[in-house]
């Protein structure tokens, strides 16, 4: 001990006092502050840096854990067209999200500093943060439910659509097959058989409701009983079933209701040369026609299909519709974080645009952009870390038959990992792909914190 | 298997709410003179229920303890039985029975050697009071494990009669009569069916059915172990069939696409709630307790079952679920808890459950007249005499691995959802099951 010590104190005087003293203090400095970070050190080693390499490690594993298979595993993750899918749809989340939050909180952060209660409306915006992924997660699925009795945006889809478009009488009713109507490509119905003026034709449909015939509603039955007189085309169309069963099909039996309020066509050569609507029973007539052979026609109006709103959750929507659910959380924050940047925004540099006669889009272009940039880029960059790991909204809002549509990569991980396929192996494989994506961000987000520190 | 046992959860909560006056009316169970041989023992039982079955079961227990002297503790796993078993056998703190509910997981347990066989006298109860299907269920390898206390029915078609007699058809008795009928449902104006497609498992709940019909029961068993492939032709045939109802828009609430939008709940919701859209919902017997509960319907009178029908010339199917008992080796008291498996097996111990409701027992010496209503009565008279025609099989996805017969957006769930939403192909489906199959047990092996 005594003999280091006087090497070293030999060797210190060597060089020169002063600077060993300084050196010394320096080391003593490094270690106390190795000291201080060791428990932080400690924390992350076992937190973050331990699992990532268990994690790598864990990806050259089978299902097992047990047997090694290389990269296997990651050509596996190319082949799963689930995978494949997953990639496209986080590619799609990265590239569309954190644009359109960075804007959207640009615009409404400018405009908000413009209205007198600013931070009333920056704290109702900034509100959805305050709700749990999981709570907004199944709010919007409620909200974005094809249902329009549930879903509040179909709901409003379909009664704009309505109020232009009105409804049909008789969106369920249908003929049988084979018996003397033929459906068209349209979705109307025309009589295979031709009738002329003189005659009476019958129009069996079938799969209307009871309760939802129109409230006047008679029985078709003596109608159908009236004999056309010269030069009248007439017929009933009907209600071809007996409530409680018991009809004979094709033929108007006793009970059997006429079916009110539905257009009819006479045409001929292709041509519809007369029309008119059936009254209570179900008849209706054709007067003044010319001599020849007329099909009747109900047109396909009668028919319509309502307006079921749009598939939001469809597999085409569902991205998307999930996105819109993201921006509604995160808009507020993003507006809140470029709004900051905009108060601390040099006034002077505002004041003399505006004293040179700029107008406020010049202002916004020219100078309160560029200077926000810096703010910008954090923001955006944070937004696609953020969007990466985007799992809860995707797992809660998609419905199981399009879940496959929607899946992103976090979500695909846990699927593999934990969610019925137990292939931790797949599982770590995914997620060091998604480490791999991170990580280019995360430098580039050190490099600038680096970077406004000096 | 998650899904499924909520909504058993929900319709037994009904069943047992409505039946509570019933249930009184019975008195109490005698337990018959009990020695209290095990005074001072503790048997702690671990399953998935909660609510009102845990409360239902306990009644069980306590008619055990009753008995025996024995007191009992139970504790609820949530959905994941065997991670939580698992964990609990290494923390060195297992129960001495469990509840398991699928079959899969029996075979896993047994595996794990973490199971003790059933004692001589269980294992005579077991074949005096079931059929041998249900011993075959809870065997593995051989040696019996499991004793199946609660069973679900779930070849039961359910219907408003309402919409039945306004249609005029009576409830059919063969596959092509059940579409047929129900033509002339929607001839009337309501759609036939309301199927919940965006529910996997009721998908696969329909396709099995029509399987173990058409294809019988020992393809069903090769089918099940994956011992036959999925291209299997009677598995194209049995799709075939399926999509002849999938595929028709007249037959199906909404169509394929308002199908796809239905979930289980939404499906009973679509027959017996308050606008009815369909006239039929197949699903198992706890369908009754969701019509009951959320819809008010009055079982028997508003709301009706009649078997899954038979398809081409094959018997009709029963397709079941249940529990299983089994005993763990790392139990501390697995005398006891052996006791309690052999009082499980008697009809008695099923009936404190049946009084009290929401409950189907495999055990065909236990009295009809302990269940609760009429209804309940023929659907427990269904399952105990397809036991003993040795026609009763297990949900086939419940004996998958679960990536395949059980994860929401994947394997059998998903490609069933596909297919649903286009029948036109079911030679592509069965190749596609097959490789979603081979992936599974592949992995699970």
């Amino acid at each position: 001990m005594t003999a280091t010590l006087l090497k070293e104190a030999s060797r210190g005087a060597a060089v020169s006092p002063g600077r060993e003293r300084a050196r010394r203090s320096r080391r003593r400095a490094r270690i106390i502050a190795l000291l201080f970070v060791f428990p932080a050190l400690l924390l992350l080693g076992a937190l973050v840096v331990y699992p990532v390499l268990f994690s790598i490690g864990r990806s050259f594993f089978d299902a097992s854990g047990t047997r090694f298979v290389g990269g296997e595993n990651y050509a596996e993750m190319f082949r799963d067209p689930a995978t494949l899918k997953a990639i496209r749809n986080t590619t799609i989340w990265v590239v569309v999200a954190p644009a359109l939050l960075t804007g959207l909180g640009l615009i409404l952060a400018v405009l908000v500093e413009k209205v007198r209660w600013a931070t009333a409306f920056k704290l109702l915006l900034f509100m959805p943060m305050a709700v749990s992924f999981l709570a907004a997660g199944i709010i919007f699925r409620l909200a974005y439910d094809e249902d329009p009795d549930k879903g509040v945006l179909n709901a409003a889809a379909v009664s704009v659509h309505d109020a232009f478009q009105g409804t049909s009488t008789y969106p369920t009713a249908r003929a049988r097959d084979g018996q003397g109507l033929a459906k068209g490509a349209d979705g109307s119905y025309r009589t295979s058989a031709t009738a002329s003026p003189g005659e009476a034709v019958t129009l069996g449909l079938v799969g209307v409701l009871p309760d939802d015939l129109p409230g006047d509603t008679e029985p078709a039955y003596a109608a159908a009983g009236q004999k056309a007189s010269p030069g009248e085309l007439r017929g009933v169309v009907y209600l071809d079933f007996t409530p409680g069963g018991g009809g004979e099909q094709g033929k108007v039996d006793r009970r059997e209701s006429g079916l009110p309020e539905m257009k009819v066509e006479a045409v001929r050569a292709g041509k519809a040369v007369a029309s008119t609507t059936t009254g209570p029973d179900g008849s209706f007539r054709f007067q003044g026609l010319d001599d020849g052979s007329y099909t009747v026609k109900l047109p396909a109006s009668n028919f319509a299909a309502p307006y079921e709103g749009i598939s939001w959750l469809g597999p085409t929507l569902v991205t998307p519709a999930i996105i819109g659910a993201y921006l509604w959380i995160w808009t507020g924050f993003a507006m809140v974080l470029i709004g900051a940047g905009l108060s601390a925004l040099p006034r002077d540099a505002l004041e003399a645009a505006r004293m040179d006669g700029a107008n406020e889009w010049q202002i916004f272009r020219r100078i309160t952009v560029p200077l926000l940039a810096p703010v910008l880029t954090v923001v955006f960059v944070t937004l696609v870390i953020n969007v990466m790991k985007v799992f809860d909204l995707v797992y809660i809002i998609a419905p199981g038959p399009v879940q496959e549509d929607a899946t992103v990569l976090a979500t695909q991980m846990w699927l593999v990992s934990f969610g019925g396929g137990n292939n931790q192996g797949l599982g770590s494989a995914l997620g060091v792909l998604l480490l791999l994506l991170v990580i280019p961000a995360m430098v580039f987000n050190v490099r600038r914190f680096r970077g406004s520190q000096r | 298997m998650m899904r499924r046992r909520t909504t058993l959860l929900t319709g037994c909560t009904a069943l047992v709410l409505a039946l509570g006056a019933t249930a009184c009316g019975g008195g109490p169970v005698s337990a018959g003179g009990g020695d209290k041989a095990l005074s001072g023992q503790t048997v702690t039982v671990a399953g998935v229920w909660s609510g009102t079955e845990q409360k239902n079961f306990q009644k069980v227990l306590d008619a055990f303890t009753e008995k025996t002297g024995a007191k009992t503790q139970f504790t609820s796993t949530g959905d994941n039985v065997s991670t939580v078993v698992g964990s609990k056998i290494e923390g060195g703190n297992a129960p001495d029975v469990v509840m398991v509910p699928q079959v899969g997981v029996v075979q896993q347990f047994a595996k794990n050697d973490w199971l003790k066989p059933l004692s001589k006298t269980a294992q005579q109860s077991v074949d005096a009071n079931f059929a041998p299907v249900w011993k075959n269920y809870g065997s593995v390898d051989d040696t019996l494990y499991g004793l199946y206390f609660k069973a679900a029915h779930k070849s039961t078609v359910w219907y408003s009669p309402d919409a039945l007699a306004q249609a005029g058809v009576e409830p059919p008795k063969s596959y092509d009569d059940m579409l047929k009928a129900g033509q002339t449902v929607s001839d009337s104006g309501l759609a036939a069916f309301s199927v919940a497609g965006q529910d996997g498992w009721t998908l696969t709940d329909w396709f099995e059915n029509v399987y173990l019909s058409q294809a019988g029961p020992e393809k069903y068993d090769a089918l099940a172990t994956h011992k036959l492939k999925w291209t299997d032709a009677s598995v194209v045939e049995a799709l075939t069939t399926l999509g002849k109802l999938f595929k028709d828009k007249q037959l199906i609430a909404g169509g394929q696409k308002g199908a796809l939008n239905t979930d289980f709940p939404g499906s009973v919701e679509k027959v017996f709630g308050p606008k009815p859209e369909a006239g039929m919902v197949y699903e198992g017997d706890f369908v009754a307790g969701v019509a009951r509960d959320q819809f008010g319907k009055s079982i028997g009178e508003d709301a009706n079952f009649f078997p899954f029908p038979a398809v081409g010339g094959g018997k009709a199917p029963v397709v079941s679920g249940g529990d299983a008992a089994v005993v763990l080796k790392d139990g501390k008291n697995q005398k006891a808890g052996m006791a309690l498996l052999e009082y499980l097996a008697t009809p008695e111990a099923a009936a404190v459950w049946a009084e009290a409701g929401g409950f189907l027992s495999p055990n065909k010496n236990v009295d009809l007249a302990s269940y609760g209503d009429d209804v309940t009565r023929a659907t427990a008279k269904s399952l105990v005499s397809a036991g003993d025609s040795n026609s009763v099989r297990f949900d086939m996805s419940d004996q998958a691995p679960a990536a395949f017969g059980g994860t929401k957006g994947a394997g059998e769930w998903k490609l069933l959802q596909d297919f649903l939403r286009d029948p036109s192909d079911p030679k592509a489906t069965a190749a596609k099951l097959e490789a979603a199959a081979a992936k599974a047990y592949e992995g699970q092996g």
